[in-house]
Formats: C-alpha cells, sequence, structure tokens
C-alpha cells in the first residue's frame, strides 16, 4: 500500500525529438492506446456490458434457463410480478436491512482503527496485517468459522452469554430477529479490512508537518483529529462510504453460505431472490426484472449520496 | 491424468480410431483416462472416461446406506476410480445444482431424482430418455419395475428415470408404550385403527401412559413434513381433487383442505394430543423417549429408530382416519442427465444403475420398498420386518400435484408446509393459513411455464 500520492508527469509523455505533427503523433499515441485498451475492452464488453445490456433486455420477456433464446415477449409483467410479490418486498428490506447494520460500523470502526494504527510507532505491519487479515479469507471460510462461533448451547457466542448468566440463550442465526444481526457482525469481522486500508493510505498522505504545527500550537490529540484528520480524510471517507453502502447491496454470499436465507425468509436478500428465481425456478426473465430493480436502488443511493456531497461542498465554499 | 496440455486431446481421437477395432473398450477407457481435467474441460469430453460419476442427495441413515451400496459397485468394477459419488444437501439447492451443470454440459452420468422432480427435469430438457435398448445393456426390461412408480417415471410417454424406490409417510409406534396402553394384539402388532373416533382414543390411550402426548409429528422448520401429513389426511377424504390443474390452475378443494387444517390443529390445539411445537429430530426423539406413544415420518427414519439402544418399535400404515387409504409418498429414482455418451459409457452408467437395483434388499433394509420386482418379490424382501407392515401402500401412494415448482422439496411444499406449521402450531387459523399460501400460488398459476 503506497502512500506517495501519484505525481502527475504530463510532459514527459509527449517525445520532443520525434518531427511529426502534433496531430498526426495524437493519432499514432490514439492507436497505442487502443492497443493497450484493447484486450481489456474486449473483456469489459462481453463480460459486463452485454450482461447488463442482456439483463435490460431479458427482463421485458419470459426468458428461461433452460430453452435457447429469449422466450416469448411478456412487456412489464415481470416487473409487476416483482413489485406485487412480498417476497421481493421482504428481501428489499432484508438488503436495506443489513446495510444499514454494517455500513455505520465499517466505516466508523475502521476510521478509528486506522487512526490507532497511524499512531503506533514500532511494529505497525503487525496491526495493518491484523486488522486485514480477514479480509483475504474466502467467505466460505468465514461462514463456517462463524457458524461454528453461533453454533446453538455449544458455541463460542452462547458460551459467552452462559458466562454473563443466560444459560438458555436464543440461537442467533435460528430466532428471525437475530439472524441478520449474526451476518452484519461476521461481515463487520470479515471486511473491516479493506475500509481500515483505505483510511491508513489517506492518513498517511496527510503531511506530518500540520500535525507539528498544531502540537506546537498546543492543539490535543482529540482536537488535533477532529480539526485536521477527519476534514483532511474527507475525500477518502466519500469513497469509503460510497464503496461500502454498494458491497453491502449487493450483500450475497455469507447469507447463502450461513442461513440460506432462513428462518423462513428472514434474512433473505434481493440477490438471493434473483439466484433462486433464475437457477432453482428458471426463470431468467423474472430474476433480471429483480435485478434491474436492485440496480435502480443501488443507483437511486449513489445519487442521492452525490447530491448531499455537492450541497456540502457548496455550503462550504460558501461559508 | 498425467497429461498435462491440452493440445494432446486431438492427436488422441486419431489414435483412438485405430485403436477402437481391435482393442475396444478397454484400450479406449485407458487412453481417455489420462485425460487432464484441462483437456476435458476445453474438448468438452468426459472428466475421466473410465469411471461413473454420480450424485445423490442421501443424508442421515440413507446416506450411510447407499455408500455401503457403492463400495460394493466399486469392489465389483475395478476399484476405488470406478466410481466418483457426491452427495448434495437435499431439495432445491441440489436440483439447482443438477440443472447448472446440465446445462452447462459437464452433468454426472448417473443422479438422483425424485420421480416428482424427474419430470421437471425432463421436460426443460435436461435428462435423456432411457430406451428400451439401454435397459437391455445390462440384462433389464420395463417388467422388472413395479408398475406404479415406473409409470410415474414417464414424462409424455417416454421413459427418463428408473425408479429404485417408493418411500411412503408411515405410522411408527413406541411398543412398550402401546402395549400398556392395550393397543397391541397377542403378536405384539399394533390392533388395526379405522376412522377418526379410533385414531384419537389410540392417542388419548397413548397419551395417558405417556403422560405426554399421544403422537409427535414435526410442526417446525420442516416445511416437508407439514405437507406430508396434510395430503396424507386430504387425500383420504371423498371428494379429494388434485392442487393444480397441470400446473396452470388451483383445483384443491377449499372445503375439505379447510376440514384438514381444523383437523389437524385440533389435534395439536384443542385435544392437545400432538405437541404443538417439534422440529424433525424433536419428533422422532420424543417416540425413542417415550414422551409419545405414535410418530408420523417418512419411513427412512428406521435407521434413526434402530439406532436407538433398547427401543422397541414398530411401524405400520397411516390409518383411514376418514373415507379411503391414502398416504402420501415419492420415489427415488436414476436419471442419466443429457451429455454426449459414447456407447461405452452409456452402458458403464446403465451398468452402475443395474448394480444399485441388484443391491434393492439393502435399501430396503432403510425403509424404503423397492421398486426392482425381482427384489420386492423375493423371500428376503417378504421377510423384513416392520417392512412388510405397509409395502402395500405402493398401490395408494399419493406423489404431488405436477407443476414445474412441485415436488418433494419444491419451492411448492416449502410455501404451503411453513403456513401448515403455523396452523398447527395455533400461530394462523385454518382459513388464514390455506389464503396465505394460495396467495403466493397464484403468482406461479399466472406466471408462464419456464419449461414449456
Amino acid at each position: 500500500m503506497s502512500a506517495a500520492p501519484a505525481a502527475p508527469a504530463p510532459a514527459a509523455a509527449i517525445d520532443p525529438s520525434t518531427k511529426t505533427t502534433p496531430a498526426r503523433g495524437a493519432r499514432r499515441m490514439t492507436r497505442t492506446a487502443w492497443g493497450f485498451l484493447g484486450p481489456f475492452a474486449v473483456f469489459y464488453v462481453l463480460f459486463l456490458i452485454w450482461p447488463v445490456i442482456y439483463m435490460f433486455i431479458s427482463s421485458l420477456f419470459n426468458t428461461t434457463l433452460v430453452h435457447r433464446g429469449l422466450g416469448s415477449f411478456a412487456g412489464l409483467a415481470n416487473y409487476r410480478e416483482m413489485l406485487g410479490k412480498n417476497e421481493f418486498w421482504v428481501s428489499m428490506w432484508n438488503t436495506i436491512y443489513f446495510t444499514l447494520l454494517t455500513v455505520p460500523p465499517l466505516v466508523f470502526i475502521a476510521f478509528v482503527l486506522a487512526v490507532l494504527a497511524n499512531r503506533v510507532q514500532r511494529g505497525q505491519w503487525f496491526f495493518r496485517l491484523a486488522f486485514f487479515l480477514p479480509f483475504i479469507l474466502p467467505s466460505a471460510a468465514i461462514a463456517l468459522i462463524w457458524n461454528y462461533i453461533f453454533t446453538p448451547a455449544t458455541g463460542l457466542w452462547p458460551t459467552i452469554q452462559g458466562w454473563f448468566g443466560d444459560t438458555n440463550p436464543q440461537s442467533v442465526l435460528g430466532t428471525p430477529d437475530l439472524a441478520m444481526v449474526g451476518i452484519a457482525l461476521t461481515t463487520v469481522w470479515w471486511t473491516i479490512g479493506f475500509n481500515f486500508v483505505l483510511f491508513l493510505a489517506g492518513l498517511q498522505e496527510i503531511p506530518r508537518e500540520i500535525y507539528e504545527a498544531a502540537a506546537v500550537d498546543g492543539a490535543s490529540a482529540w482536537q488535533q483529529i477532529k480539526s485536521i484528520t477527519v476534514p483532511l480524510l474527507g475525500p477518502t471517507t466519500g469513497l469509503v462510504v460510497l464503496l461500502q453502502i454498494i458491497a453491502s447491496l449487493k450483500i450475497f454470499d455469507q447469507v447463502y453460505l450461513m442461513t440460506g436465507g432462513g428462518p423462513g425468509i428472514s434474512t433473505e436478500v434481493v440477490l438471493q431472490l434473483v439466484t433462486n428465481t433464475a437457477f432453482t425456478d428458471y426463470r431468467v426473465g423474472a430474476a433480471s426484472a429483480a435485478s434491474v430493480l436492485l440496480f435502480i436502488v443501488i443507483l437511486l443511493v449513489t445519487l442521492v449520496r452525490e447530491i448531499i456531497e455537492r450541497a456540502s461542498a457548496k455550503s462550504k465554499r460558501e461559508n | 491424468m498425467s497429461s498435462p496440455t491440452p493440445h494432446r486431446a486431438s492427436p488422441r481421437f486419431g489414435r483412438r480410431a485405430l485403436l477402437s477395432g481391435a482393442l475396444g473398450a478397454a484400450a479406449t477407457t485407458t487412453l481417455s483416462a489420462c485425460g487432464s481435467p484441462l483437456s476435458a474441460g476445453l474438448v468438452g469430453g468426459q472428466l475421466a472416461p473410465g469411471t461413473v460419476q454420480y450424485w445423490n442427495l442421501f443424508g442421515g441413515g440413507d446416506g450411510v446406506r447407499m455408500i455401503t451400496m457403492e463400495d460394493v459397485y466399486r469392489k465389483n468394477h475395478g476399484g476405488p476410480s470406478s466410481l466418483e459419488a457426491a452427495t448434495f444437501t437435499w431439495g432445491n439447492p441440489y436440483y439447482t445444482k443438477l440443472s447448472l451443470a446440465t446445462l452447462a454440459n459437464s452433468p454426472p452420468d448417473v443422479a438422483v431424482a425424485h420421480l416428482t422432480r424427474a419430470t421437471n427435469l425432463a421436460r426443460g430438457g435436461l435428462l435423456s430418455e432411457i430406451t428400451d435398448a439401454d435397459l437391455a445393456l445390462v440384462g433389464l426390461s420395463q417388467s422388472d419395475f413395479s408398475a406404479k412408480p415406473f409409470e410415474k417415471a414417464k414424462t409424455d410417454g417416454k421413459l427418463y428415470a428408473l425408479p429404485l424406490d417408493t418411500h411412503p409417510f408411515v405410522l411408527y409406534y413406541n411398543t412398550d408404550v402401546c402395549q400398556k396402553a392395550g393397543l397391541l394384539d397377542s403378536d405384539g402388532l399394533l390392533k388395526p385403527i379405522q376412522g377418526a373416533a379410533e385414531f384419537e382414543a389410540a392417542l388419548t390411550a397413548a397419551k395417558k401412559v405417556t403422560g405426554a402426548y399421544g403422537l409427535s409429528v414435526s410442526t417446525i422448520a420442516d416445511q416437508a413434513t407439514c405437507w406430508r401429513w396434510f395430503t396424507t389426511l386430504y387425500h383420504q377424504q371423498n371428494g379429494a381433487t388434485e392442487f393444480f390443474g397441470n400446473g396452470r390452475e388451483l383445483t384443491y378443494n377449499q372445503d375439505i383442505a379447510i376440514k384438514t387444517l381444523e383437523y389437524m390443529q385440533s389435534l395439536t390445539i384443542k385435544k392437545e394430543l400432538v405437541p404443538t411445537t417439534n422440529d424433525y429430530a424433536g419428533a422422532g426423539t420424543m417416540l425413542f423417549t417415550g414422551k409419545v406413544g405414535f410418530y408420523l415420518e417418512g419411513e427412512w427414519e428406521i435407521t434413526t429408530a434402530q439406532s436407538v439402544k433398547d427401543f422397541k418399535f414398530g411401524m405400520t400404515t397411516i390409518p383411514q382416519i376418514f373415507d379411503q387409504p391414502a398416504t402420501q409418498g415419492d420415489s427415488h429414482s436414476f436419471v442419466l442427465p443429457k451429455v454426449k455418451h459414447t456407447p461405452e459409457q452409456r452402458k458403464l452408467a446403465m451398468g452402475f444403475v443395474k448394480s444399485m437395483l441388484d443391491q434393492s434388499l439393502t435399501w430396503a433394509k432403510g425403509g424404503h420398498i423397492p421398486s426392482y420386482k425381482p427384489v420386492l418379490d423375493s423371500q428376503q424382501y417378504r421377510d423384513l420386518t416392520p417392512q412388510k407392515y405397509y409395502a402395500g401402500v405402493v398401490d395408494y401412494v399419493t406423489y404431488d400435484s405436477p407443476a414445474w415448482y412441485s415436488g418433494s422439496g419444491s419451492t411448492f411444499e416449502n410455501i404451503i408446509g411453513a403456513q401448515i406449521g403455523l396452523v398447527e402450531q395455533g400461530i394462523a387459523t385454518p382459513k388464514q393459513g390455506l389464503d396465505a399460501a394460495v396467495a403466493q400460488f397464484k403468482t406461479y398459476v399466472n406466471t408462464a411455464d419456464p419449461l414449456a
């Protein structure tokens, strides 16, 4: 994780010794650029752009998994079905509930850990490694670890509850109201390392001199964090919040592996509904419609955040 | 599996063609057996052509028994590498994996499917037809199978599955409890029970002995069992119609469905003969520990019951409580997912199926009623107890109403089973439960059949 800001080098890009006219040079450069971009662009179009377009198209058809082609035209029937289905709204709320449960701690705790790790003089590598390590584990391993921890009666979690006098605690993953909290806790532990690293990189870009000057002026550690760290980390925080919201809205692995959406459908999330519809019910068309609706929600959330960002930036400038 | 590079796959075809005449199947098998997974993937070939790949969904006692049968196959067919068996989570997850693997052109050679699910797989074009010629490859013929499951194995008149068994919902009883309650005859068998009055009298007598309850059946976190109990009672009544007509309309008899739910609820709530909250394991444990005299579940729980120390029990058909005998059931069957097979591979796959059918007696010891007639009609099977006391139910077992979303462990069972459970627990009234389930079915009934 390099803390050095990328040095812009615009002048070096054009070799002054070549005798070509600026226009022809630019054209050759464009060609070279396309040459470099080409391989990536092919994959990008084939595996990202085209599937998204296909999703929009098939959401209007009775496309099935088992037959070739798009199937018969359905119009907006797939959307009507999803919007009129209790299961869709339950899973949409579960997705949003999970996002609400995970985003604040994943941003706040990651920030606190980064500030603390940044202050460590010796052995900082250990803390960086310790906090980041869970993130490199696959979701299957995480699900196993936490299913062990949450095992009713004999797991680590109920054992600890037992020490505090709760001898017959409710099973975390088996109780509808608690299951999502358990999954959220698992996710915080698992993915906090990513945000932590982003914050740490941001922190290391803040020039030391500012802190030194503040210290000379008699600012306390708390005042330094409040008036220097938080404002200068603004762009990083914005990025972390946005990435985290999107990641949380795309929740699937942990739920699928830990509860399978249960008990009942109390932890079923939208991507799981999509998977079930597309691969168990063979209804790719209806699943596409659900995906488009989730896409719209993510788009709206991103827009709202952007608007808030601009408004606050504007008010800052006016002050 | 030593060949590291994919391009070695192409010369092999030439060599195979040369050798095929003289050396035949054996040479082909050894040659192709060295294909790496990579080359197999690139040319769309078999992962390990000498090996039968086999998927199933058996857990618990069934799982242990199936592994025994697989080991017998391995012993008779050239050691550990002759068979690659994988077991997946029961229900929708299994069928999803099987469908996706087939669509991706890398399915197992043989897979297990419930007959109620095999029809949908066949309609989706995921299974290959089993012809008389295929049967003849390993010395089988249509007459080797018991008629009812064999008919059920056909889709649009074509055979797509070979039934291994029929597995009905049955009545277990605790011999000690029933003895004390005076419910057994001089041979130590349960006296016949006929009609609701006798049924409830038996449960009440058992309840007096246990001091707890008369009968246990699981009601929570187990949609399949809730459905099995409901549909058994429902189909025992005159005028009970199939739940779906062709999957496209709801054709169930509302009055009978409500009456059935009311009866189930009266047993738990009003008469307190059946405990309201029991999960799958809990319901069985109540029988084993003498907290109830009777227990309802599929016959496969025989393995669990036999493993309980000093526990004496019997099994019999579900009593006729209403107008006619009926009991829910399904059949495990073998299917051949659609994939390009050489005649040798086809024969290998059929040979594996034959080997499993030959071991039907081992399977029958796990409670299942064999479909393979040579075993079904054998004296050894007829002597199995308590299997023989319910073997006759094959003739009137009711399979789930066909629809693209129904069958064992399906979306249909999950939806209606959850509501039945709520009714039994007294959380929903019979009408509320049925209405909630029907509201969810309307989505399915009104959507275009993805398999059509």
